[in-house]
C-alpha cells in the first residue's frame, strides 16, 4: 500500500491520488451481486435499449463507489469521512466487448472548514465526459 | 401516475440488517478496494478498527432494503421501470462494521414535480440496535414523466 495522507498537513489546491478504472460487464454484475441492485439495465442490453438507453450502463452508485475510493485510498481511513455526496449527471454505457468503458477519478483539496475538516470535489470522467455533478466529500483531518 | 404527496414525511418500519464479514468483502472486492483493512481482520485492528469496516458505500445496502419497503407501499405510486437515479448523499456517524446489528428505517424526505417530471427523496436512517446514530442516507430518484400534467395556456 502506498503511504496514506498526513492529516494534519492538508492544504487547499491539494491533489490526491488519481483512480482510474477499466469498468467491464462482469464488474457490472459483480456489484449487482454484491449490492442487491438488479437492476436490467445494469446487465441486460435488451431491457436497456428498450427504454431507451444506447446500452447497458453503470449502476450510479458503482461509479460512485469507485470515485468514493479516490477519498479513502488517500485517508487510509473509513473513519475519516464525514459526508458524501454526488449526482448522476450522465450515464456510464457498458459496452459488450473486450475494452469496456474507463472512468478516471481526479480530487481536490476545495475548501479548509471548520471543527477541523476538509472538503474534496471530485472529477469523475469516461470518455472524456464527466459523469458526476457536484462530487464532493467532506473528511476529519489528523 | 403521479406521486402521492400526501406520503412526504411518511416513516416506514425498519429493515433489520445484520453485518457479516464475508459480505463486507464480497462488496469490497466488487469495487476493486484492496486495502487489507477490508479484508483481513488483523490489519483492520492494526488500523484501529474493532473488526473489519466497510467500505464507505456499502450503506447503500441497506438503502436499498429500506427503499424496497417505501417503494412497495401501493399507495406511493412509484412505478420503478421509469426511475433513474438522480442523487445520492451519505451523512456518516460511523464506518459500519462486522458484526454490527443495524436498523434501517426508510421514510418519504420529499416528492416534488420538476417540469414533466418528478422527484423522490428517501432518507434512511441507519442505527444500531441500540440507537448509536450510524448512517443517514438519502436518494433522490427521478420518476421520467410522471408529473400531473398542466392545463396548457393557463
Amino acid at each position: 500500500m502506498s503511504p496514506h495522507v498526513d492529516l494534519t498537513r492538508v492544504h487547499v489546491g491539494d491533489t490526491l491520488p488519481e483512480v482510474a478504472e477499466t469498468i467491464e460487464r462482469l464488474d457490472l454484475i459483480r456489484y449487482a451481486g454484491a449490492s442487491g441492485d438488479f437492476n436490467p439495465i445494469h446487465w441486460n442490453e435488451r431491457v436497456a435499449t428498450s427504454v431507451g438507453l444506447p446500452n447497458v450502463i453503470a449502476h450510479g452508485m458503482f461509479t460512485m463507489a469507485l470515485a468514493g475510493r479516490a477519498v479513502t485510498e488517500w485517508t487510509g481511513d473509513p473513519g475519516a469521512l464525514v459526508e458524501y455526496q454526488v449526482r448522476f449527471g450522465r450515464p456510464v454505457v457498458v459496452p459488450d466487448d473486450e475494452e469496456g468503458a474507463e472512468l478516471t477519478v481526479q480530487g481536490r483539496v476545495a475548501a479548509l472548514l471548520d471543527e477541523g475538516r476538509a472538503r474534496v470535489d471530485l472529477t469523475v470522467t469516461s470518455g472524456g465526459e464527466k459523469v458526476l455533478a457536484q462530487a464532493k466529500a467532506v473528511v476529519r483531518l489528523g | 401516475m403521479a406521486l402521492n404527496q400526501a406520503l412526504v414525511g411518511k416513516a416506514y418500519p425498519a429493515v433489520r440488517y445484520e453485518v457479516g464479514r464475508e459480505k463486507l468483502r464480497e462488496f469490497a472486492i466488487a469495487i476493486g478496494e484492496t486495502d487489507p483493512i477490508y479484508h483481513d481482520e488483523a490489519a483492520a485492528r492494526t488500523a484501529g478498527h474493532p473488526d473489519l469496516p466497510a467500505v464507505p458505500t456499502f450503506a447503500v445496502v441497506l438503502s436499498l432494503r429500506a427503499g424496497q419497503v417505501v417503494y412497495g407501499d401501493p399507495d406511493l405510486g412509484l412505478d420503478y421501470s421509469r426511475v433513474v437515479h438522480g442523487e445520492q448523499e451519505f451523512v456518516y456517524h460511523r464506518p459500519i462494521r462486522a458484526g454490527d446489528r443495524l436498523l434501517a428505517a426508510g421514510k418519504v424526505a420529499s416528492a416534488a414535480a420538476k417540469g414533466p417530471h418528478e422527484l423522490l427523496t428517501l432518507e434512511t436512517e441507519i442505527t444500531t440496535e441500540a440507537g448509536e446514530p450510524v448512517c443517514t442516507v438519502r436518494a433522490t430518484l427521478l420518476s421520467r414523466g410522471t408529473a400531473p400534467p398542466r392545463r396548457s395556456g393557463a
